[in-house]
């Protein structure tokens, strides 16, 4: 009998890693387009993003993007005797799963680059291992200014890692853009702010208060949220009784997308706005109803109206991927552009050919790129920021997101 | 405005839902003295029972009024047959080994049943999006309860109601009884203790699925963590109220709710609190009141003093 059942408890749980292995084998699989034809050198680009969970529909997003990046360059043949071809790590939004996948790629002797990863707290755990292995890292997404401009990037800016690189505007930008905005053009004066006390919605949080005080609007209340649960009635209620005009939260779609519906169905009728981290199509599908007349702040001008884009916006569709590009597919296509073109460039200056210390010199190579992209003109500045620093206003109508205005950012 | 009212209101919706998890815990406790971890994740799989049946059984666009109990019915039914396989294939087997070896096993049974929904539900790979009833929020006074939440006020004091009938009426509750207070003595008086043991796993199961339905109509969206969480806040609950004990339970969850909306509303209004006061911080004030209920009654607030058992 005893035995009996070890043998069950065994069977059960040889199942259950098999189980686990398939989803493994699974996920990182997806460069089954790319033909290595040519016979010549592969190089892997490397993406890292949350594929699963909660953020994954921004994730697939740029894990398609890149995918698309490197297809049209093997096709359009840009580096002869070079294919390039993805390998896609999930990081499930998690510091320490970032950091095993820098160590993974860095032990992958083909990948010259990586995009990624989505959350700034990621990147943060991953950025000193790619530096240190030289390893050039260009991210769509990340907004946290400390990862380019040191944590004192409010008094002395200090690049902390060369092989650092972003296509993004930061937060010290989108959160100055959003109290804007909302003072000026919305004219609401009294705000409540909440965060959820991650890198990214703290940092805009921060940036957001800073210029809204400045510009004479009252801070009449501040939260910080657990992302863990999804029982906001508590802080919607202090929201409702604190009388403010807006709510800015600092912090992603999973969770304000219920905060903005439980605020509402607490009698407070009044928008939210947040940042790149809730313009998504999943918001307005979590909040329902209740999302509309929000706000969200994002990188860039929207996609769809670039002329610049429109080819993107077709071979995307052409190519049929089954998730959307979202909110950061124009950028991730560039972030791999960039190091394609960087390639072709290391590839190029050595006869044809790449040289033993390839990673060294395409990192120094993306430093220098500069190409017209999906998302306008990409290059970096001396700390790797994007040197594109426009961002839109964004809002629910009708149940879909909707350009509202474009704009840069000067001054703070 | 004053928001007392509001915020007491809030929290006790939130323990209710804790409570009706809470009484799995507390009822297997007290019966084979195992801490069932998975009970976190039959909720979860109760939650997509319900979503099951309102998107691929009924048809589309059938009225809440129609769907609701259907949906309760697919709820109680995949969670009843989690649990009850879940005590067949997992714990049964191992009834007579030490008492960690259970433990760590309910423990893997979690993991497995969370990832399981995540690789094989449909697009659960994030959160799906729950039905919820039409209408709008009722207000009494400067109170306002939402639609969703009326499905909580009726359910979690019938579902209390219930159990202590079937527990001190019938038959089989006094079985369970007999079982909790010493196995071997009721198997030698004719209780059927394998039969008692499913019995009590399906019960847990059951309020934990009417709980997953709360939470789905509550919050109109589940996913495969949802468990965990909750799970961790509703044993709390049972430890609260004095494991073991169903009425522990539902004041356990109940207390737990309230002291979470209520420092999240209040601490931050203490001068030099400031900091401690946000919701973040609403879980470490929950853990704090229990350490203090437990300094002072270590059996919690209505269990009795027994013997240490576990």
């Amino acid at each position: 009998m005893r035995q009996r059942s070890l043998i069950a408890i065994t069977a059960a749980l040889a199942a259950g890693t098999l189980t686990l292995t398939a989803c493994g084998s699974r996920d990182s699989g997806g460069d089954k387009g790319s033909n290595s034809g040519s016979g010549g050198t592969t190089v892997t680009i490397g993406i890292d993003a949350p594929l699963t969970g909660d953020l994954s529909a921004l994730g697939l997003g740029i894990k398609n993007s890149v995918d698309l990046a490197v297809k049209t360059a093997n096709k359009q043949n840009i580096v002869k005797g070079v294919t390039f071809k993805i390998s896609a790590k999930d990081d499930q939004a998690q510091p320490s799963s970032g950091q095993q996948n820098a160590t993974a790629f860095v032990g992958d002797t083909s990948v010259l680059g990586v995009v990624g990863p989505l959350n700034s707290s990621v990147a943060q755990s991953m950025q000193k291992v790619f530096d240190d292995n030289k390893l050039v890292e260009v991210s769509p997404a990340n907004t946290s200014p400390d990862l380019t401009q040191g944590t004192d990037w409010q008094k002395t800016k200090a690049r902390p890692y060369k092989s650092y690189f972003r296509t993004a505007t930061t937060d010290a930008v989108q959160g100055p853009f959003a109290a804007q905005y909302i003072f000026n053009k919305a004219k609401k004066t009294k705000v409540f702010v909440i965060d959820d006390k991650k890198t990214y919605g703290a940092g805009l949080a921060k940036t957001f208060t800073e210029e809204f005080t400045k510009l004479g609007g009252k801070v009449v209340g501040t939260e910080h949220i657990n992302p863990d649960t999804k029982d906001f009635s508590a802080v919607a209620t202090k929201v409702k009784s604190s009388g403010a005009e807006v709510v800015y939260y600092g912090g992603e779609y999973p969770q304000a997308g219920p905060l903005s519906k439980q605020i509402k169905s607490a009698g407070a009728d009044i928008p939210l706005i947040g940042g790149d981290g809730i313009y998504d199509p999943t918001f307005i599908k979590l909040a329902g109803s209740a999302a509309t007349g929000d706000f969200a702040t994002s990188v860039g001008a929207p996609v769809e109206t670039l002329a610049s884009a429109k080819e993107f916006v077709a071979n995307y569709k052409a190519a049929g991927y089954k998730e959307d590009y979202a909110a950061y597919g124009g950028y991730s296509y560039d972030s791999a552009w960039s190091i394609i073109e960087a390639v072709k460039k290391v590839v190029d200056d050595n006869g044809g050919k790449l040289p033993s210390d390839a990673r060294a010199k395409v990192t120094a190579a993306v430093q220098n790129v500069s190409f017209d992209g999906v998302t306008g003109k990409v290059s970096f500045d001396q700390y790797g920021d994007a040197t594109n620093k426009q961002l839109t206003v964004y809002s629910v109508t009708g149940g879909a997101w909707k350009a509202v205005e474009s704009g840069t950012y000067n001054g703070g | 405005m004053n928001e007392l009212p509001q915020q007491l209101v809030n929290g006790l919706l939130l323990g209710s839902m804790y409570g009706l998890v809470a009484i799995g815990y507390t009822m297997v406790y007290g019966i084979v003295q195992l801490i069932n971890f998975a009970h976190g994740e039959i909720f979860m799989t109760g939650a997509f029972g319900a979503l099951t049946v309102y998107v691929y059984i009924l048809p589309d666009g059938t009225s809440m009024w129609v769907a609701l109990p259907l949906m309760l019915i697919g709820a109680v039914l995949v969670s009843v047959a989690v649990a009850v396989g879940a005590e067949r294939f997992a714990y049964r087997p191992l009834r007579t080994a030490p008492r960690l070896a259970p433990l760590i096993t309910a423990i893997g049974l979690s993991l497995a049943l969370q990832q399981a929904v995540w690789a094989w539900y449909p697009q659960a790979k994030s959160a799906r999006t729950f039905p919820t009833i039409p209408g709008g929020p009722f207000n009494l006074g400067n109170v306002t309860i939402q639609t969703g939440d009326i499905f909580l006020v009726v359910a979690a004091p019938l579902s209390m109601a219930f159990l202590a009938y079937f527990v001190m009426r019938t038959r089989t509750g006094r079985g369970m009884q007999a079982t909790a207070q010493d196995p071997d003595t009721a198997r030698l008086m004719g209780v059927n203790t394998d039969r008692i043991i499913v019995i009590a796993f399906a019960l847990g199961a059951a309020f934990a699925a009417v709980g997953g339905v709360a939470y789905g109509l509550k919050y109109g969206q589940i996913d495969f963590k949802m468990g965990f969480l909750l799970g961790l806040k509703a044993f709390t609950a049972a430890v609260l109220g004095g494991i073991g004990n169903i009425y522990g339970a539902m004041l356990g969850g109940l207390v737990l709710g309230v002291a979470e909306a209520l420092s999240t509303a209040y601490i931050a209004d203490i001068p030099g609190m400031d900091k401690f006061g946000s919701q973040s911080w609403a879980d470490v004030w929950a853990f704090v009141l229990l350490i203090l209920v437990l300094l002072f009654r270590p059996q919690g607030l209505l269990g009795e003093r027994v013997a240490d058992r576990a």
